[in-house]
């Protein structure tokens, strides 16, 4: 027992001493005294209430409208961060009062469990509940076989959202990967200067789709005539140039052209950042090599670096992809999608779902989302099977 | 993700990629193209951040009349500036409560899935169990499963508990609208990557370590805590810091577990809603903008490499 308390911190010695083995687990006793059982049980059963009382007690706190909302965030993180210290820590302590026999094979499922009911209840639970929602009314309750679906492949709006997504799901990708690619290349052939110059691209990352769409919504801002002066910087450049200034988010159909540009400002820092990564895992002497035979700059690139980085390359595309399908965020806080014609599918899901009510419509949008990206589910875990069975 | 260890923005091999542009066959001629090129792409990305930026400084007046760019004219110029947009943004406009709320949701919405995930993880590689196996191809299979299909049960699961085939299978937890409910929903959410990732790395290390600890009497729990944790920092921070990014820059989830009252709206509520209502409030909005950039670029610029990785790992969340 003494140590089980004092472990190692580190790596321990490789060869342990047999006298340390033989002093480790003094034989415990075979069998308990009853009232001691009893009182494990007890423990067994008072800790989880006690835990869920107090929880309850600081909920309400929480919920509490009049609080000073600095103590508020401040016990919600305490409450957040040692509330799952003490959950792993508190069924540990209720494994090891367990009787011997089953302890050991009752740890794994406290160690996994918290993973597997979270999982089951967030994700799993609601993949097939938003399938079967699909096929119910606004309501959720009266079944309607396949309406939903007739709607969503019948209606203006949701068919423009499926074609612009298309769109997103194409141009987005091609559009970032392709800039990623050049830039990454160009950069690897400074001299000085290649971290900052990555880091700039790159730095569109961090901020949140909103913020981005409020940056650029700056670049693209109009003002009809008599409603003030043009601050946005496009508006300022036609202006520089003598022309008129354009709505130019009410272009239809340019304008989900301008939002795309966002997400490919957002997004190009990451291809460039995992291709430049792959380029440079390139050993240097294939390429003095085929400069050396006289291949130019140009062959270089297109005869070896491509080839050699194709597998990246489709990583970063699927992700790319993937991201596209689902993007919401930027046409969401640009607003007025519908009146503007640059509707995605995600977006119209939140619509039918949240604004408009309809809970067999957004579910059916959300199905439609999940069917695009179940080959890639399946192709990822064919992925892990193989490298399962070759390890 | 073979990709992941490699791809770090700063820290590149310097002498390596010097050494390459300096050697034999290499045209010097286009090195000024190169540079010209790297430096127009480098400005193109920079100008709309820029652009919010300058104009967040600038008095209201100023702002409604002439574009930010007239700002550069006379830089200097002490009428040209003013903090007072920060101030309206943080008081009036409610950001200052709405970054309080932030990181209350973004602190815990890190650290409960990588606590969870990271025992999980240990479990998948380094126990015996039944199951074990098709648990984790699960797991990867929902790796790229999209948070729509999420949103509608458990919306209703927290504000009518969870009905199956007609059956309550769930109680109603009145969690809509909680730092708990939202917790939960990130948490699941992030669960998925978090678990494959820290799998991948856990389960890497050296098996002598973990049966060696064995011997010496340690039981799982202190494995974990002594040996596996501190050897898994660098995963668990990459995964940190891309976990705390997500949730602090998503709209999605915060719009629909906390809605948009102003006791608990999030940032990006915050800065939607400003969208919105006042469009034309320029200085209000791009003040607010940067005040919700503000952590994110910080986080970014001093922990770029972890962030990097962890977001280069993240390749595959769905």
């Amino acid at each position: 027992m003494t140590v089980k308390q004092e472990p190692p911190p580190r790596l321990p010695p490789p060869d342990p001493t047999p006298t340390q083995a033989l002093v480790v687990d003094p034989p415990p006793p075979r069998r308990d005294a009853v009232w001691v059982s009893v009182l494990r049980l007890i423990g067994l059963i008072a800790i989880p209430v006690v835990g869920f009382f107090f929880l309850g007690t600081v909920f309400d706190f929480l919920k509490d409208e009049n609080a000073n909302r600095g103590i508020v965030v401040i016990v919600a993180i305490v409450v957040g961060v040692v509330g799952i210290i003490v959950l792993f820590w508190g069924m540990n302590e209720l494994v090891n009062r367990l009787p011997e026999r089953i302890r050991e094979g009752f740890r794994p499922y406290v160690f996994v469990g918290p993973a597997l009911v979270l999982l089951s209840v967030f994700m799993i639970y609601p993949v097939i509940n938003t399938i079967l929602v699909s096929t119910k009314d606004a309501s959720g309750e009266t079944f309607v076989g396949l309406d939903n679906f007739k709607f969503i492949f019948t209606d203006e709006s949701m068919l423009r959202a499926i074609r612009n997504t298309a769109g997103w799901m194409i141009i987005v990708p091609l559009v970032a990967v392709s800039i990623g690619l050049a830039f990454a290349t160009l950069a690897d052939r400074l001299r000085r200067g290649e971290a900052i110059a990555k880091s700039m691209i790159f730095l569109p990352m961090a901020i949140s789709f909103a913020g981005a769409a409020v940056t650029w919504q700056l670049v693209y801002a109009y003002r009809p005539e008599a409603f003030g002066s043009n601050i946005g910087l496009l508006n300022g450049i036609m202006l520089g140039l003598g022309q008129d200034p354009v709505p130019w988010l009410q272009q239809q159909p340019w304008n989900n052209l301008l939002l795309m540009v966002i997400m490919v400002w957002m997004q190009t820092g990451f291809a460039m950042v995992v291709l430049s990564a792959a380029i440079k895992s390139i050993p240097d002497e294939i390429i003095e090599a085929a400069r050396i035979d006289g291949a130019t700059e140009l062959q270089v690139f297109r005869r070896i670096i491509v080839p050699t980085i194709v597998p990246t390359i489709v990583v970063v595309t699927t992700y790319m992809v993937i991201n596209a399908l689902k993007v919401f965020d930027i046409v969401f806080v640009i607003g007025s999608a519908e009146a503007n014609g640059t509707e995605v599918i995600a977006e119209r899901m939140l619509d039918w779902f949240f604004i408009s009510n309809h809970d067999g419509r957004g579910a059916a949008i959300a199905v439609l989302l999940f069917v695009a990206v179940v080959p890639v589910m399946i192709w990822n875990v064919r992925r892990f099977r193989e490298q399962e069975a070759t390890r | 993700m073979s990709t992941t260890e490699a791809a770090e923005v700063g820290a590149l091999p310097k002498a390596e990629s010097g050494a390459r542009a300096g050697s034999v066959g290499e045209p010097t001629k286009g090195s000024w193209v190169v540079r010209i090129a790297v430096l127009a792409i480098v400005i193109l990305w920079l100008i709309p951040t820029a652009g919010v930026l300058i104009t967040s400084f600038r008095p209201e007046i100023l702002v409604d009349t002439t574009g930010w760019w007239t700002a550069l004219a006379k830089p200097f110029q002490a009428a040209q500036w003013t903090l007072e947009n920060y101030r309206l943004a943080l008081t009036s406009a409610g950001f200052a409560d709405a970054f309080l709320n932030s990181l209350a949701v973004a602190i815990p919405a890190t650290v409960i899935p990588i606590s969870i995930a990271a025992f999980a993880a240990y479990a998948f590689s380094w126990m015996e169990f039944r199951g074990r196996y098709i648990m984790f191809v699960a797991v990867v299979g929902l790796l790229v499963v999209p948070l729509q299909m999420a949103l509608i049960p458990i919306l209703r699961l927290y504000s009518q508990g969870a009905v199956l085939f007609d059956r309550q299978i769930f109680p109603d937890l009145d969690l809509n609208g909680t730092f708990l409910g939202i917790w939960l929903a990130h948490t699941a959410f992030g669960l998925p990557l978090a678990i494959y990732l820290l799998r991948n790395y856990i389960g890497s290390l050296p098996s002598s370590i973990i049966e060696s600890a064995k011997i010496d009497g340690a039981d799982h729990f202190t494995i974990f805590r002594r040996l596996i944790v501190p050897l898994s920092v660098p995963a668990l921070a990459a995964f940190a810091i891309f976990q705390f990014l997500w949730v602090w820059n998503d709209l999605l989830v915060a719009y629909v577990f906390l809605g948009g009252t102003a006791r608990t709206k999030v940032l990006t509520i915050a800065l939607a809603g400003l969208v919105g209502q006042q469009g034309e409030n320029w200085h209000l909005l791009t003040a607010a903008a940067f005040i919700s950039m503000g952590l994110p670029l910080l986080v970014f610029f001093s922990l770029q490499r972890y962030f990097v990785r962890g977001l280069t790992a993240g390749a595959v969340k769905g």
